[in-house]
């Protein structure tokens, strides 16, 4: 929104102060100022000046020869402007001057001298007019310098809307300069407004609130004998310089009123509109906004009526049918108060987002209605002296706020700000804002003004921010707290995620990603692997990314395949959510999941399967001191090998799964590369405790090693022949794969057995009948000597 | 030949032989051949027992320093002959060039979030914050009603959420875990978490639908404004590791009262003025303010026994600002041109 510093000074004199500082310091306490513009700043030497004569240019079709009187002195001017007339007073840059940035000289223009130059309103940067030269109206002196009588040099800044979501009462210039005389400590100065006292006996207006629930006020008054049809100049240049183009007196007066109090207002033609309904239509139908546009209008949307005709969405826009034209000379002047959900709804739902509205979403003050209506016939009045009022200020208020009364007490501020402030400086504060303030017995007690009660300033917390915020921040002393020393340990997540984190980093070479929490269905596709039907997205960009994963796998497989170009051999791994359907309550089963994937062309399908099993196995030795066991499981996901799928679990608990990749995923990812995969519940590991280290005092006594070399029948895996050796010895120290190797459909393995006793030193013969016994129980599973 | 002659003979021949060794095994044949058990010089010793005593005392003494003298030389000589191989085998060894290139490359990388929370959480962690995690799937309770904001807020405009089919969402900021934690631990509370948050729009290089952020609470009986400037001042130093004025300009907020948008002197220009801070010297980093009455009342905490001070952090952007990032998207890439750039800093 822009505001003009010019209309700030109508209502609190700020001369004498530095107009960016205190810009700055409302940025600092108020809202965010984004830019400040310095209009006018350029224009030097333009003067008030009569054409006394008008001769064609003997040289040029589209120039003119002028004689122009500029009042000490004539002077001739070459101008090209399609509207030169003798008598008419213009905006004269003298020679030496200058406009729009540029210094205006003696110029030559088709072999004549140019002492100077008319302008447009553009030119000068007053409207965007560029059709021909400012004619003046107003009776001023030739001569005179035009900045000084009109308000054409000014501080424009805008502020940040968003910043003003929560200040209904900031969407005007009267707000922002409360704001301004609270921060200078300046007196605010009341609005200056017409007594419809004398009016009071006339006939009301006929107003009738349907729709109670979503029109909360409605204020009316007519008036009749509107002879004058345009602006004046300044009036035309504040609305200019923030951000409105000049119509005519009636609509720019309501424009203008919105700017100065934020009340948005409407004029209706009263020829066309005399009574008043407000009420919503059982049927959708169409209506044609003042835009011109036709706009589908559903039961849910508010309309302004008029004998049961439709004449103005309800704070958004009026109709075309009842607009004011060039020779409306009554009207029918609504203030009124809308509910802001209801505006703010029927705005989105037509895509008609107005000034109007955009104020009444904000929740605006319902005491400011009438209080429009007393300004907007005190400036039309000084305007145009021969209006008269023909009824009386109706107004119908249905809907109230609540007055909001607060109290609190000064330890309650020192607890809630650190800072020293007296008491008076609370109610100085509090009272420049608008706030009632007292003090007894040490309690303050605040009533907030209609302004601020409607939905900013509710709690005693509120006034907090009033007050602090006219200190100023950086006015704050700084300080620690006195809190009490507590111990803070890490919770397991946390260090269990920095463990891996570290361990797949820095031990296997890994890099972590980020990826998304839903599937890409579109790259599933490509990769063949089925998106799991799971929770979704009701409001996906797209419907490939509305079904959320249950697994990391499909995106870390996607990412595998955006890297596979990356390098012939590197693994990857993120720590993120799966989600794993919906509880018996209907609430998502949210999982945090370790996934790892590996992709490797110069390594075996063999050996890359086996470093994601060691991977998985670092990470169960070093978070919880004691192996993960694996176990070949059948797939059970559309991207596991069928026959090289195992579970990984703890303690019985099963807590993840690695595959080779299916030969169709793989065989899309790269058709030369091998891709394996795997992932672990952290949730599930979480309950899982770390093993306490079992300390084995080392014997003094060497050992001795047997080796024993086997042939293995398939199907039978080492976890079978280990309950060989279990408990088979208390001799048995450890036993150890020292090869393993296929050939010819015999798969052979060598376990070297190492003996160790803590109380001697062992003979050969004792250690290979041992030995023996474990060989003989090996047999039994299946295995054979070599 | 006398005993004297034969010591003296001897003498001689093994200087003559020592003299003709060349490597350790010959020296230890040497040795053998005169120390040995049935060497020379040990069985002139032992010859001894059958002399008198007079004689025995006289070349007993000779050859015991005969003895000695052989043992002194060999000793001497497997020295130098030891000296002389480690000589070669230095002359001979290849010198190595480690200027070559590793064939295991340390390959492993963080994410550079992961870079940028960690160094967080070990800040916070050292002023006695606990860290806390929480899912990314919340309930519209969480995620509005419990933070002060109600339905048709149009602060639930400003966030455009994702909603699921079971009524969930995603949760669009961390402050959704704030009911939750509050819950747990009550008063007082110092706590940080740090999770991904997820909105509705459309991604270009500074917009990403699925992004980091880092929420702080603290909440005791006497925490004030002043506070939340102590430590928003004292945390940031930190993280941009060097001194930072803060500011605060008023922000709304629902869940805070008063609400805050905080501002640091720009870390690239100081505060005078560059193309980074858009000549302004500060740089809106981040919203904070004292919690909301309602909140500590949703989160079962007394709001006029405590008060607390919250604040949030953009995690993704403290990383783009850190490492330079351009593009918020290489972040959720993938992309391991970008991400293996980010080792153990």
């Amino acid at each position: 929104m822009l505001i003009s510093m010019n209309w700030i000074n109508d209502f609190v004199d700020l001369s004498g102060l530095d107009v960016e500082k205190i810009i700055h310091q409302f940025t600092l306490s108020t809202a965010e100022v984004e830019d400040v513009y310095f209009m006018g700043r350029d224009i030097e030497n333009v003067v008030a000046a009569k054409i006394v004569s008008v001769e064609k240019h003997p040289n040029s079709k589209k120039l003119h020869l002028l004689k122009v009187d500029a009042g000490s002195e004539t002077v001739d001017v070459v101008c090209g402007a399609p509207n030169v007339r003798e008598g008419m007073t213009v905006a004269l840059v003298k020679e030496g001057g200058s406009v729009a940035g540029m210094k205006i000289g003696v110029a030559t223009l088709a072999g004549y001298e140019s002492h100077g130059m008319c302008c447009s309103e553009k030119e000068l940067g007053i409207s965007a007019d560029h059709s021909g030269l400012w004619e003046i109206e107003d009776d001023i002196p030739l001569g005179t310098q035009l900045t000084d009588v009109y308000g054409i040099r000014d501080v424009v800044f805008e502020v940040d809307n968003k910043s003003l979501t929560n200040r209904p009462d900031l969407w005007g210039h009267y707000g922002i300069a409360r704001e301004f005389a609270a921060l200078t400590g300046r007196p605010l100065k009341p609005i200056e407004k017409a007594d419809l006292a004398p009016f009071a006996n006339l006939a009301p207006i006929d107003i009738q609130i349907e729709d109670t629930e979503h029109c909360y006020r409605y204020t009316g008054l007519k008036v009749r004998n509107i002879t004058r049809k345009k602006s004046p100049v300044d009036m035309r240049i504040r609305l200019f310089y923030c951000g409105m183009r000049a119509i005519n007196l009636l609509a720019d007066l309501t424009n203008y009123l919105m700017l100065e109090m934020g009340q948005p207002m409407h004029a209706f033609d009263c020829a066309k509109v005399d009574c008043i309904e407000v009420k919503r239509f059982p049927e959708t139908f169409t209506f044609q906004t003042l835009d011109g546009a036709e706009r589908k209008i559903d039961p849910d949307t508010l309309m302004i009526c008029s004998k049961g005709e439709p004449v103005a969405v309800a704070g958004i826009m009026g109709g075309l049918a009842s607009e004011i034209e060039d020779d409306t000379d009554s009207l029918l002047l609504e203030s009124a108060n809308f509910d802001a959900v209801s505006v703010r709804k029927s705005s989105t739902r037509l895509g008609l987002r107005t000034d109007a509205s955009m104020r009444y979403e904000k929740t605006l003050d319902p005491e400011m209605t009438t209080t429009a209506i007393e300004r907007f016939l005190y400036l039309l009045q000084s305007l145009d002296g021969g209006v008269q009022v023909i009824s009386s200020m109706t107004d119908v208020y249905v809907k109230h706020y609540d007055k909001i009364t607060l109290s609190f007490d000064k330890p309650y501020v020192d607890r809630y700000t650190g800072i020293e402030i007296s008491d008076e400086q609370i109610l100085k504060t509090l009272r420049s804002l608008g706030f009632g303030a007292a003090l007894e017995n040490g309690v303050f007690t605040v009533e907030v003004p209609s302004w601020r009660a409607t939905k900013d300033v509710t709690i005693k917390a509120d006034i907090i921010e009033e007050i602090t915020r006219i200190y100023g921040y950086d006015n704050f002393k700084i300080t620690t707290t006195m809190s009490a020393l507590q111990p803070v340990l890490r919770s397991r997540n946390n260090t269990d995620d920095r463990f891996i984190k570290d361990i797949l980093v820095e031990r296997f070479g890994l890099s972590e990603i980020h990826s998304y929490i839903w599937s890409d269905a579109k790259k599933c596709k490509e990769l063949h692997i089925e998106v799991e039907p799971n929770i979704r997205v009701i409001n996906a960009m797209t419907p490939d990314t509305e079904v959320l994963r249950r697994c990391m796998a499909p995106t870390l497989l996607g990412s595998v395949f955006d890297n596979r170009a990356y390098s012939p051999d590197f693994g990857i791994f993120e720590i993120g959510r799966v989600i794993e359907g919906a509880d018996e309550v209907g609430l998502a089963k949210e999982r945090r999941h370790l996934g790892v994937a590996l992709f490797s062309r110069v390594k075996s399908e063999k050996e890359l399967y086996f470093e994601l099993r060691d991977v998985f196995a670092a990470l169960g030795t070093a978070l919880r001191h004691r192996p993960f066991e694996f176990a070949v499981c059948e797939s059970a996901h559309s991207w596991e090998h069928p026959r090289n799928t195992a579970q990984i679990s703890m303690d019985g608990a099963v807590l993840g799964r690695m595959a080779v990749a299916h030969p169709a995923v793989q065989q899309a990812i790269d058709r030369k590369a091998a891709v394996v995969v795997g992932e672990l519940d952290l949730d599930a590991l979480k309950a899982l405790e770390p093993a306490v280290i079992h300390y084995d005092e080392p014997s003094r006594f060497p050992g001795i090693d047997v080796d024993l070399s086997l042939a293995v029948p398939q199907g039978v895996t080492f976890r079978d022949l280990s309950a060989a050796w279990q408990e088979a010895s208390p001799l048995l120290k450890g036993v150890s794969l020292v090869d393993e190797y296929t050939a010819l459909d015999i798969h052979g393995i060598t376990l070297r057995l190492t003996f160790v006793s803590p109380e001697k030193t062992l003979e050969r013969q004792e250690v290979l009948s041992e030995a023996e016994a474990i060989v003989a129980k090996l047999e039994k599973i299946g295995a054979s000597r070599r | 030949m006398n005993i004297s002659e034969t010591i003296q003979e001897l003498r001689q021949r093994f200087e003559a032989e020592l003299a003709s060794v060349e490597n350790r095994d010959a020296v230890e044949k040497l040795r053998v051949a005169y120390l040995g058990k049935r060497g020379e010089v040990t069985q002139l010793l032992a010859g001894l027992k059958s002399l008198s005593g007079e004689e025995k005392k006289e070349f007993g003494q000779k050859i015991n320093l005969l003895k000695r003298d052989v043992e002194g030389r060999i000793a001497e000589h497997i020295e130098a002959v030891k000296k002389a191989e480690e000589e070669r085998l230095i002359l001979g060894a290849e010198q190595y060039d480690v200027t070559l290139p590793s064939l295991h490359p340390h390959t492993g990388s963080y994410h550079p979030i992961t870079l940028v929370q960690r160094e967080l959480e070990e800040i916070f962690s050292s002023m006695g914050f606990t860290v806390e995690d929480f899912k990314e799937i919340v309930t519209d309770y969480e995620c509005f009603e419990a933070l002060n904001i109600p339905k048709h807020h149009p602060a639930r405009d400003m966030q455009d959420t994702y909603y699921l089919d079971n009524g969930q969402l995603l949760k669009t900021h961390t402050s959704a875990a704030q009911n939750s934690i509050m819950r747990k631990y009550g008063a007082p509370l110092r706590a940080i978490f740090p999770g991904r948050c997820f909105r509705n729009e459309s991604t270009d290089a500074s917009h990403e639908n699925t992004f980091f952020q880092m929420e702080g609470i603290m909440i005791d009986t006497d925490i004030s404004i002043s506070n939340l400037i102590y430590f928003m001042k004292t945390m940031l130093s930190k993280v941009f590791r060097q001194d930072v004025e803060v500011r605060l300009r008023p922000g709304f907020f629902p869940f805070v009262e008063p609400g805050f948008e905080l501002d640091i002197s720009c870390h690239i220009c100081g505060g005078k003025g560059c193309s980074t801070c858009h000549g302004s010297g500060w740089i809106e980093l981040c919203p904070c303010g004292m919690i909301h009455p309602s909140v500590l009342r949703a989160g079962g905490i007394d709001p006029e026994k405590y008060t607390g001070f919250a604040f949030g952090l953009g995690l993704t952007r403290l990383a783009m600002m850190r490492y330079g990032i351009k593009d918020i998207r290489d972040l959720n890439s993938g992309d391991l041109r970008v991400l293996s750039q980010f080792t153990h800093e």
